[in-house]
């Protein structure tokens, strides 16, 4: 898979007249055993998956995603660990997986040897919420030779030039955080969708609004503003009660379908 | 030794390959706030006006030259304190937390959100807050809030609201991630007022400049009562604030050796100590590319020492530069060499430090002992009241 796989899987879903799902895992969470098949369960209603490697620091994340990292850590989630599910899973589902780790991580490998192994495990790209345009230059450029998507993160308090130039610099999708703070919280859609569509006019990039979608009714108003939607948090909180998730993404897809014209 | 030049004002928030700033896109637009504030106040004479005023009638600098002659005379050296324990609330943290509330004023801020770790940069920002009447929300790992009580009491009485911070080791680096995760939430009417020459750039450069009135006075105190520059200039290193302050005086004097003294807790293993530069390795936390204790697969360890100021997994990126390029020099003191540090200090001079300045006083004996006769300058940071709970549990006041 590569960066272009990635901007292909989003515009097919838009050909079906859909927003495209991006549900958000977090490794090894609720636990190790047993992950491949939840990530192979999630991936039937999932254009793409985040795959969260856990950081002992995350301070772009909310209480739900920062305990989840806490317990696959504890579980010995490690970036080998979740390069071979990758590997031993891509056969098996079409959903493409983009990575989310902090830097620190990823420089503990060492950056070309780790964009290496994830382009070998078959990712298509990932996210590094850590490290913003200014500092992305070496990541950028070692993605771009891997055929990695490096995607890059805009928000509502990000002025439209500097959101342009994220847009430029982004690959795959351009992510749009749609409120201020941290993951979990909840969004209004109505107040962002003309945030949304202004960040449509500055690419032919798709755009996949994150941070706070928990229901239908979210993905429903957010029909025509963007391409695509993540779900995090809900997610992981439903699978921290050790509830199956099946149900709540098959409600989300369902709000996908609704109302979008191609 | 060769003393390699340091730059002056860091290209672009660098110290060689140290330094940058590495946060979610959320932050970018608070801290190109910051910065342009800075260009717009910081080096103003109406600023500075102020800054001079307060520090001299609020906060009672220039804080004194100490000759810590019957400590020295144990010591075997010529031994001068600078007392900055003796400046407003008890630490050096009172000359970054004043100047930064300012700038916050300036700002047409209204809210400040500060960490702490031994609660002086708490009680400092809570203090200077309620000077200006900003309002001001400190949070702090809730084992601190154990063992340094009585600067929560503080912070208190100053109108500040304590958050006590449970995750992780429940220290300064919990508490450090639980600010920046504050500031998230609302980046534009919140100033974060940080503690120490840490995080994203400004922040490095701005401590620095805030807390070089430490070296810049006992410079020219040193001058003045020894008629000479120390040999040798020492201070303990946690993130590493009043050691950067005292370093700006002397950086560009070759002769002066600068000694930073960091935290080495109990043992040398991992989770014994908090002694980044002499065991970590570089890595990425809290927005800067630094030296770091971290485990093979990048995860940040957790720390020991018996000063809550010292305990913490990062340094700040301009030590990590100072160490490379070989100008500055660091060592660990052990829990217990600081323990006895104290109390020798306090049988010898009458002066109870804290326990993180007696970590440069642990150093500042060590260095002693290597050179016989040397003149030698301790930052003392701050003064010891806030650990008299601990001295207790570690066997009595004595």
């Amino acid at each position: 898979m590569t960066a272009t796989n990635l901007a292909g899987r989003l515009a097919a879903a838009r050909a079906q007249g859909r927003l495209a799902l991006l549900p958000y895992l977090m490794a090894g969470f609720p636990e190790p055993r047993g992950f491949d098949e939840l990530l192979l369960r999630v991936a039937r209603r999932a254009d793409v998956i985040e795959l969260g490697l856990p950081f002992s620091d995350p301070t772009a994340d909310g209480p739900v995603i920062a305990a989840a990292a806490r317990t696959a850590l504890a579980n010995g989630i490690d970036f080998a660990w979740v390069c071979a599910l990758a590997k031993r899973t891509r056969a098996q589902h079409q959903a493409s997986l983009v990575l989310m780790s902090y830097l620190n991580p990823l420089l503990a490998v060492g950056l070309e040897r780790a964009l290496r192994e994830l382009a070998a495990a078959g990712f298509a790209g990932l996210i590094v919420p850590d490290v913003p345009l200014e500092e992305g230059a070496e990541l950028r450029a070692l993605a771009d030779a891997h055929g990695l998507a490096l995607v890059q993160l805009v928000t509502p308090l990000t002025p439209l030039a500097r959101a342009r130039e994220i847009a430029h610099a982004s690959r795959g999708f351009l992510y749009a955080v749609t409120r201020a703070g941290i993951t979990g919280a909840r969004a209004e859609p109505l107040a962002i969708a003309a945030y949304l569509r202004a960040l449509r006019e500055l690419s032919p990039l798709p755009v996949c609004a994150g941070f706070g979608v928990r229901e239908p009714a979210q993905v429903r108003a957010l029909a025509n503003q963007c391409d695509g939607v993540v779900v995090g948090s809900a997610l992981i909180e439903l699978l921290a009660r050790g509830d199956d998730p099946t149900l709540l993404l098959e409600s989300l897809y369902a709000a996908t379908l609704a109302g979008a014209t191609p | 030794m060769k003393p390699a030049p340091v730059p002056d004002v860091p290209l672009a928030g660098r110290y060689g390959r140290f330094g940058g700033r590495y946060v979610p896109e959320i932050l970018i637009g608070a801290l190109h706030a910051l910065e342009r504030a800075l260009d717009e106040h910081l080096h103003t004479s109406a600023f500075q006006a102020e800054l001079e005023a307060e520090r001299k009638s609020w906060v009672g600098r220039p804080t004194p030259l100490t000759r810590a002659a019957r400590l020295g005379e144990r010591y075997g050296c010529e031994l001068w304190l600078k007392r900055e324990d003796l400046a407003h609330t008890g630490a050096h943290k009172i000359n970054n937390a004043l100047g930064q509330a300012l700038l916050a004023k300036r700002m047409g801020k209204r809210r400040v959100i500060a960490e702490t770790g031994a609660g002086q940069h708490g009680v400092a920002t809570a203090a200077a807050c309620a000077r200006l009447g900003l309002a001001c929300r400190v949070y702090m790992g809730a084992v601190d809030v154990e063992r340094q009580a009585l600067n929560v009491q503080r912070m208190q009485l100053f109108g500040a609201e304590v958050v006590p911070v449970h995750a992780l080791d429940a220290t300064l680096r919990a508490a450090i991630d639980e600010a920046l995760r504050d500031w998230s939430g609302d980046p534009e009417g919140t100033y974060y007022l940080l503690g120490s020459v840490v995080g994203p750039h400004p922040y490095p450069a701005l401590v620095r400049e805030l807390q070089a009135v430490i070296g810049r006075e006992a410079r020219a105190q040193m001058l003045e009562a020894a008629g000479a520059l120390p040999d040798a200039a020492l201070a303990c290193v946690g993130g590493g604030s009043n050691a950067i302050g005292l370093f700006a005086g002397f950086r560009d004097d070759a002769a002066v050796e600068l000694l930073g003294v960091e935290a080495g807790g109990r043992g040398t293993e991992a989770g014994a100590h908090g002694a980044t530069l002499s065991f970590g390795r570089p890595g990425v936390l809290h927005g800067a590319y630094s030296y770091l204790l971290q485990d093979e697969r990048g995860q940040v360890h957790e720390t020991h020492s018996i000063s809550a100021g010292l305990d913490y997994p990062g340094v700040g990126p301009e030590h990590a530069y100072l160490k490379e390029s070989g100008r500055a020099r660091y060592i660990a003191a052990s829990d217990d060499e600081a323990l006895a540090a104290l109390r020798e200090c306090c049988a010898l001079e009458g002066i109870l430090p804290a326990l993180e300045s007696a970590h440069a006083l642990a150093g500042a004996r060590r260095h002693a002992a290597e050179h016989p006769g040397a003149r030698v300058l301790v930052c003392c940071s701050g003064r010891g009241d806030k650990d008299l709970g601990i001295l207790a549990a570690a066997g009595g006041a004595r």
